[in-house]
């Protein structure tokens, strides 16, 4: 059923073939222009290699001339250099990139790409700060991700990383404080976090202003910091699961599928239909729930008491109905690499399919009472908006995205799974981009969600819910998901023996957040509140 | 123009009714595995070998399941040798042989405390379900828990997360702000053991903990219940609770604050 608008096209190959000429070495498929592709592939994975000094132009050619959005940035340590992979992805020809550049260990400098892929500045700074890779004429290099605690020159992601003599460490810390632009009398900055006074987590965000707007937002993330890649690494599969699924508990269900079809790409194994499209069930559910905590936070961010209520209630139902049939409140231990835990038996799935048509007409409801609220309406119209020339240079994704008429919803862009298998759906776009467009998204994303379980739950193929084994193999893989906030990348990189050499965890919150400050800057001190409920983004995924 | 006072007037009343009565609601609590007599000691040993996170112990024909490791990843469900109970009422208080207890809250606390919560480093599903306490379903201002926004007002620190080394110094000052006399209670697996991401890396689970712990709320998540059912401990008013299941007993341990069920005790 597999519909071939939906498959990988060769013909996009040799185009791109000359377009790069020999700025690259074609690695795979060694030749393009005669690149055999089954029909029933659902993407091509393009690997290439070129020299440091060559990036900038190929990078250039494939955002700018071959329509690529980034990815990610993966460096991985091999002996004495570095590989760091780009990786970029396009839904035209259903194509993936992955552009390998090697460096020296001794001496990592790569040319920076941010001035180019925007999406790529935090990327470059996270490698900059874990791995000691130097990007150069990258405007802001430095502390990102660890704090003043941590001495300059410590890189966690290094193999050689030592952290016991940390442990110890009595330089006094350096205190830490924004730079500031403003030089206007009155000006000052306002600190918000990381403790909050309510159940925010843990951040922190200077506000720069003259009393009224918000002139300049300074984030500082990483408060959460767990390393988890790090923490991985030399790990089995099944320990590696359950740190994949524990990271941003709010999207486990998303993180825990990514993980797994990154390792069965590597083990080269599809799951059983039946695992897949459960899956796919877990999936929209929890993406339900979660949109409806991002709802119920945007209504008590305005003083909306009897609206957050409500949506409070579903929001608990859903909990309740995602415990009830599988066996958790937030579906942690059900994706496994290979399918399923258990099986989830048709009656649940008939529950499943009923209580989600009674919350769909119940948040239908809802919406249209807010939408004739004008209090509620005031502060988001016209407030927070994302510009999509910007929104398209940061490369952000998900409901953000969508709400500034950005497409790129995996599920439609880069069917994977089961989303082959079900009617096709449209896309939740809005084109203000403001804050009033992204809760617009996330009730269009809430009712397609249930349209979705209601056409899939009661067609569930029978037959196994995972496979038996899994044979063991090494390799590297990209796993790609459309997560509740957007596109979530996973790079797996397997030893023979199958525990982990290295994770890389791509998040929507990360890639969102970098984006956060077009929403904040230049809108009044009591809107930064509100505009952080629509982005609906999460520390936990975020900060890894 | 929505009418939103008739529509909230409307709502029927979803709150529970917990602690006056148990609530029985499905889907409210995912339950825990518990230790039990397994058929022989193969089986035993089998049920702890297949734990993950090493929470399931074998001693002889029985088990036993510390619930402060584990991170409920549900592969026990089906295992010989672990039940499954279905209950949520496994808070924990420290005992106050513990060096670094608190006192009891005296009387005047007892039916008002306010919390100040600090994340230190949760995976956002730990502070969702406590989030839901503050809403219709739980509502935990009825029973006298509120959320307070400075921690000069606050008598409990409600932690989550396995305190990242960036969360430390915040932590601290957090607790050091907060009047005496002060309480904690440590909410998730992770709070109380660091769990998955407990280590040495980049989290910072010291012994002696950075801050005094009274009250330990096991789960990956704990519900909402359960949490409920720590802050009812944490108050002393154990006696307000439906009178089964009965509450854990924790061993005086003041290493390792591990929980294990009543019917696990020797």
């Amino acid at each position: 059923m597999i519909d071939s608008n939906l498959s990988a096209t060769p013909s996009a190959l040799p185009a791109l073939a000359a377009a790069l000429g020999n700025s690259v070495v074609w690695q795979a498929p060694a030749d393009p222009l005669h690149a055999p592709i089954a029909a029933a592939d659902n993407f091509v994975t393009i690997v290439l290699s070129c020299e440091p000094e060559n990036l900038p132009l190929v990078v250039r050619t494939l955002t700018e001339d071959a329509d690529f959005r980034f990815a990610a940035i993966i460096p991985c340590e091999e002996g004495s250099s570095f590989i760091v992979a780009y990786w970029f992805y396009r839904s035209a020809g259903h194509l993936r990139v992955k552009l390998r550049v090697r460096v020296d260990a001794a001496a990592p400098t790569v040319p920076s790409i941010s001035a180019i892929a925007h999406a790529a500045d935090w990327h470059e700074r996270q490698a900059e700060d874990l791995f000691g890779l130097i990007f150069s004429s990258h405007p802001k290099l430095g502390d990102f991700v660890l704090h003043e605690q941590w001495r300059e020159g410590v890189n966690p992601m290094r193999r050689q990383f030592d952290h016991a003599p940390l442990a110890t460490d009595a330089d006094p810390p350096m205190p830490w404080s924004p730079e500031t632009i403003l030089e206007t009398p009155g000006a000052f900055v306002m600190p918000i976090g990381p403790v909050y006074s309510d159940y925010a987590e843990s951040a922190q965000f200077f506000l720069e202003t003259v009393g009224e707007d918000v002139v300049r937002m300074i984030p500082r993330f990483f408060y959460k910091y767990r390393a988890v890649e790090k923490l991985a690494e030399g790990q089995s599969i099944a320990q590696v699961l359950l740190k994949v699924e524990r990271f941003s508990g709010t999207s486990a269900v998303a993180h825990a599928i990514c993980f797994s079809q990154a390792v069965e790409q590597i083990t080269a194994v599809d799951p059983p239909p039946r695992a897949q499209a459960i899956r796919l069930l877990l999936a929209e559910l929890e993406r339900i729930r979660h949109h409806l905590s991002v709802l119920s936070d945007v209504c008590h961010s305005t003083g909306m008491i009897v609206p957050s209520a409500q949506v409070d209630i579903l929001e608990e139902q859903m909990l309740r109905l995602s415990c009830r049939i599988g066996g958790h409140r937030y579906l942690y231990g059900l994706v496994i690499p290979g399918g399923l835990r258990r099986n989830i038996e048709d009656d649940q799935l008939q529950l499943l399919a009923d209580e989600v048509q009674r919350l769909r007409s119940q948040a239908a409801e809802l919406f249209s009472q807010l939408q004739f609220t004008s209090s509620f309406l005031d502060r988001f119209e016209g407030v927070g908006i994302t510009p999509l020339e910007k929104t398209k240079n940061l490369g952000l994704v998900g409901p953000v995205a969508r709400a500034s008429n950005l497409a790129g919803d995996l599920r439609i862009a880069m069917p994977y799974g089961y989303y082959h298998h079900i009617p096709a759906f449209p896309e939740a776009l809005e084109t203000e981009g403001d804050g009033y467009a992204r809760i617009r998204v996330l009730f269009h994303e809430i009712d397609s969600s249930a349209e979705i379980i209601r056409a899939t739950a009661l067609s569930i193929p029978p037959g196994e819910h995972a496979l038996t084994a899994l044979t063991l193999a090494g390799g590297e893989a990209l796993g790609a998901v459309e997560a509740p906030n957007g596109a979530a990348f996973h790079g797996v990189n397997l030893a023979p023996s199958g525990t982990v050499r290295r994770l890389a965890l791509i998040t929507p919150s990360f890639t969102n957040w970098h984006g956060f400050h077009l929403a904040a800057e230049n809108f009044a001190f009591q809107d930064f509140p509100i505009m952080m409920a629509t982005f609906g983004l999460s520390m936990a995924e975020s900060d890894r | 123009m929505a009418n939103w006072f008739f529509s909230g007037l409307f709502s029927r009343v979803v709150t529970t009714r917990y602690p006056a009565s148990p609530e029985i609601a499905p889907g409210t609590t995912p339950g825990r595995p518990v230790g039990q007599q397994a058929n022989s000691e193969l089986a035993a040993s089998a049920a702890a070998a297949m734990c993950p996170v090493g929470a399931i112990g074998a001693h002889g024909r029985d088990t036993t399941v510390t619930l402060s490791q584990c991170v409920h990843c549900q592969a026990c469900r089906q295992q010989p040798g672990i039940a499954w109970q279905n209950d949520y009422q496994w808070a924990a208080a420290i005992p106050p042989s513990d060096s670094h207890r608190s006192q009891p809250v005296p009387r005047a606390f007892k039916k008002s405390l306010h919390i100040r919560i600090v994340d230190g480093g949760s995976c956002d599903s730990v502070l969702n379900e406590i989030k839901q306490l503050g809403k219709p379903f739980y509502n935990m201002h009825k029973l006298g828990f509120f959320i307070t926004p400075s921690p000069r007002h606050a008598d409990v620190l409600m932690l989550t997360g396995p305190v990242t080394r960036h969360m430390e110094a915040a932590l601290k000052a957090t607790y050091d702000a907060m009047p005496h006399p002060k309480w904690v209670i440590a909410v998730g697996s992770c709070a109380i053991s660091g769990c998955v991401f407990g280590s040495d890396l980049m989290t910072a689970l010291h012994s002696p903990p950075i801050v005094p712990i009274d009250v330990v709320v096991p789960g990956c998540p704990p519900p909402p219940l359960a949490i409920l059912h720590g802050l009812m401990i944490l108050a002393g008013r154990e006696g307000e609770l439906p009178p089964e299941p009965a509450i854990p007993v924790v061993p005086a341990d003041p290493e390792l604050r591990k929980v294990t069920s009543p019917e696990m005790s020797p």
